[in-house]
């Protein structure tokens, strides 16, 4: 009652409110009480680095999730949305980061999905085309019509029907998360005409971008996130983007780390990878060395898992070359590679990690039994270690060894990939986002297993959207924006100053 | 302060624009290789029986094909619907078995009780694609598992209550599955109309849009505000109701119901090898009821060919069954060359 008083009192209610915002997935919360308000006729940027719930808030206005706590007002009515349809019926378009749309349909079809203009159930074919090509005009693409099939557009031209899309509903309140992500400039500045033109309709936007320059063209207002909580709402005039940064990755270094390597520590090159290119990747170069640990830093989108995938042989590689042990290898497939001692413990343990419904001993085991050429296992069984040793040596905390993993939390599950990895002897571990979604007590965990692997010959290349986790466990950093190598920064490198490589935005802090 | 860097110029590849330009006008349509394919099958059988000594280009021999056709054609058409979506439907057999034993109990040879009789089976094959509907949506049932266990559950009430051919259809409604026009049965305007009704509903209704768009990708159709449950349940309602019409109509071709007519004719998976052989890919999404139908007369005129070459029927399932695997084989290469 009070907010409704205190919205009164303002003159009359903002367009859009969210007031303590809270969800949780799986006992994680990961929203913890977030604010939110938006007027008619207003540009309000989202920012923060990755995980910090933006997309989460964003799914919560859209239908897709339903809060645990918290409500949400439109015009200073109380709305509870529990299917997309709800949203979008009250007013609230959403373009997506990820992609949503259906390749085998049309332009025309894609942008009217779901609310086809129809007189007594027959689709106005003719009405949809000729609005969608009008939309099209609109925005000023020409390149493709309202008859093109999806699947022939480029990414870009994609990202322009779904800006479309969002345009054709009408919508009141508009969610653009990361819509330059796949965009050329000269594309990005008919987008940015796009939304002036929306706002001056009162079409109040909440912009969610990495690209604090965009922010600043655009927005009147910015509120950053962090770790699932605000941290503060402001004009865009008061602020700059040295302060906005600070306010993004600003927090303690906390926690404890294990130390670094010691320069006698490090070893030959294990891992070399010079100019090289995929799909996604442009010219990229590193070297990690036997007892090292190199970070890998970058937004997402930045080509941080690719890299990955490529070095992993997940992914085809257009150009260069991966050494291992100064040997030049190209793996065409992901068994190649472990054979040849490189694991890959990848961002989605759910996904691509675990079989979720076998037991621990059977997870553990997986990669030797399958993957393990057999003279190898051989030689190895002597050394072998149990599923009991390799448990203890995680500190996996289970019931016993037929536990099925998906009962386990998830730094147990995470301690389950490192065994699986542990057990094949690897050479070179490549780690991406070993300690997400994993509570403290067994982040510090995993980070002193990871570092005993280095210690012990292995070179660490490890990917993390945690900048405390890369800054405190990194011997050297690399920063990727937009598929390259951006920088390399020492040990200990500031947080500022990753940021400012991974968002391509030097110039203005310098 | 600028914000945008001068824009470059971004050549766009032509390539999809040709390609884009000779696939208009009939070529176009998704169903041209299936019927391609057809008219190939067809030439072939013609020669090979011919040669043999049998009829094959006959008019009566063509219209027997046509008529084996109806059963098979009204049930894949319903079966297109629920695959287009990404589903399947396992329990057709079953519907149709009890479709045509209801029908004849009912009408008892009463001319006054067809109505109430077709409208009984259809209500109760609405029914039961309704429950298959809401199993695998509100029940989160994979769709294989929802209707091969609804199969089960039909097939044991019909064994429990009818152990034989039973009822009797009236002679008016008999009388349809044997009357012509011309030369042409009455079964084909049927299966003609249903047809029709079937790529119009998919081609110009919003219902239809909303099949392609939940086959395509379900998360995305439901992110961009479509009820993804109201579409998948009526398109298993209508699949159910066709295979109850199915049933009706083989009702009307024996004189009586039978208990076994759906799973002797094996319209299960007969139905689904006509709806992938027709070009419907078999996750949702592309394809459509014409090449289903093409996909039926594929399967009708070798059956007829075997039929007159006196083919051991085991062979005749091999190679049946190559057919349908390098057909779908064929789909699977041009459409990784397309994307």
């Amino acid at each position: 009652m009070e907010e409704v008083a205190g919205g009164m009192a303002e003159g009359r209610a903002p367009l859009l409110e969210m007031r303590g915002i809270r969800k949780s997935f799986v006992g994680v919360e990961v929203l913890h009480g977030v604010d939110l308000d938006l007027r008619a006729g207003e540009i309000h940027a989202i920012v923060g680095e990755n995980g910090a719930g933006k997309s989460t808030l964003v799914k919560v206005l859209a239908g897709v999730h339903a809060p645990d706590e918290g409500t949400v007002r439109i015009d200073g009515e109380e709305v509870s949305f529990t299917h997309p349809h709800a949203a979008q019926a009250a007013g609230v378009g959403i373009v997506y980061q990820e992609f949503n749309l259906l390749p085998d349909r049309t332009v025309a079809e894609n942008v009217f999905v779901g609310r086809e203009p129809a007189a007594r159930g027959i689709v106005d074919r003719r009405g949809m085309e000729r609005e969608t090509a009008a939309l099209l005009e609109e925005v000023g693409e020409t390149s493709f019509g309202p008859r093109t099939l999806v699947r022939r557009l480029s990414v870009a031209q994609q990202q322009v029907v779904e800006i479309v899309k969002a345009r054709s509903l009408d919508a009141r309140i508009l969610v653009l998360d990361e819509p330059t992500a796949a965009l050329a400039d000269h594309e990005v500045e008919l987008l940015f005409a796009l939304v002036r033109r929306l706002q001056e309709r009162g079409i109040g936007m909440l912009y969610i971008s990495h690209r604090l320059r965009e922010v600043f063209a655009l927005a009147d207002r910015i509120t950053v996130l962090k770790d699932g909580g605000l941290v503060k709402t402001l004009a865009t005039s008061e602020t700059d983007s040295r302060g906005l940064v600070n306010l993004m990755v600003g927090r303690e270094l906390d926690g404890y780390f294990p130390p670094r390597a010691e320069p006698g520590d490090l070893g030959d090159v294990r891992l070399e990878v010079t100019g090289l290119s995929t799909a996604l990747l442009r010219d990229v170069s590193l070297q990690v060395r036997a007892g090292e640990i190199v970070g890998v830093a970058g937004l997402q989108g930045s080509g941080r898992t690719e890299l990955a995938r490529a070095i992993f042989g997940a992914d085809p590689i257009t150009a260069g070359t991966v050494a291992i042990d100064g040997k030049p290898r190209r793996f065409r497939t992901p068994r190649a590679a472990v054979r040849a001692g490189l694991g890959f413990i990848t961002e989605d343990r759910k996904l691509e990690g675990l079989a979720l419904a076998q037991s621990i001993a059977d997870n553990m085991l997986l990669a030797v039994r399958t993957v393990i050429p057999g003279a190898r296992k051989r030689r190895a069984a002597k050394g072998l270690m149990s599923v009991k040793d390799l448990a203890a040596v995680t500190e996996l905390r289970a019931q016993g060894p037929e536990q099925e993993v998906r009962f386990l939390s998830g730094g147990n599950q995470q301690k389950v990939v490192l065994a699986k990895w542990l057990e094949t002897r690897p050479q070179i571990l490549i780690f991406d986002e070993p300690t997400r979604g994993i509570d403290v007590g067994a982040k510090a965990g995993i980070h002193d297993l990871i570092r005993k692997l280095a210690k012990e010959g292995v070179a660490v290349l490890m990917i993390s959207s945690e900048l405390p986790e890369l800054i405190g466990m990194s011997d050297r950093i690399l920063v990727m924006h937009e598929g390259t190598v951006a920088g390399e920064l020492p040990a200990g490198a500031g947080e500022s100053d990753i940021m400012q490589l991974a968002t391509g935005h030097q110039e203005a802090a310098a | 302060m600028t914000v945008v860097d001068p824009p470059e110029t971004h050549p766009r590849p032509p390539r999809e624009r040709r390609s884009a330009s000779w696939r208009r006008g009939a070529l176009a349509s998704p169903a041209a290789p299936v019927f391609g394919a057809l008219i190939g099958v067809f030439i072939l059988a013609w020669i090979v029986v011919t040669i043999r000594g049998g009829d094959f280009l006959t008019v009566s021999n063509i219209v027997n094909m046509l008529q084996r056709s109806v059963a098979l054609g009204i049930v894949s058409a319903g079966q297109t619907l629920v695959i287009l979506l990404g589903s399947l439907d396992l329990s057709v057999s079953q519907v149709i078995s009890l479709s045509s034993l209801l029908a004849a109990t009912t009408m008892d040879g009463q001319s006054a009780n067809v109505i109430p009789a077709i409208l009984l089976v259809l209500g109760v094959g609405a029914l039961i694609g309704l429950a298959n509907g809401l199993i695998i949506t509100k029940l989160r049932v994979n769709a294989f598992i929802a209707t091969l266990g609804m199969a089960l559950i039909i097939s044991g009430i019909i064994q429990n209550n009818w152990d034989g051919p039973a009822g009797r259809v009236s002679e008016g409604f008999e009388s349809f599955g044997y009357t012509r026009f011309g030369i042409v049965p009455a079964s084909a305007f049927l299966l003609l109309a249903v047809v029709v009704l079937v790529y119009a509903l998919l081609r110009y209704t919003r219902f239809g849009y909303r099949i392609y768009a939940v086959g395509g990708d379900e998360e995305v159709s439901k992110l961009s505000g479509l009820r993804t449950h109201r579409t998948i349940v009526t398109a298993h309602v209508l699949c159910s109701m066709l295979a109850a019409v199915t049933g009706l109509f083989l009702a009307s071709r024996l004189g009586s119901g039978t208990p076994t007519v759906g799973t002797d004719g094996g319209y299960d998976l007969e139905s689904i090898a006509a709806v992938v052989l027709g070009g419907t890919a078999l996750m949702g999404g592309r394809g459509g009821v014409l090449g289903t139908i093409g996909g039926v007369f594929i399967l009708a005129v070798l059956d007829n060919t075997f039929n007159q070459l006196e083919v051991n029927a085991f062979l005749k399932d091999v190679v049946r069954g190559l057919i349908i695997i390098a057909a779908v084989a064929v789909y699977a290469r041009r459409q990784g060359r397309d994307a």
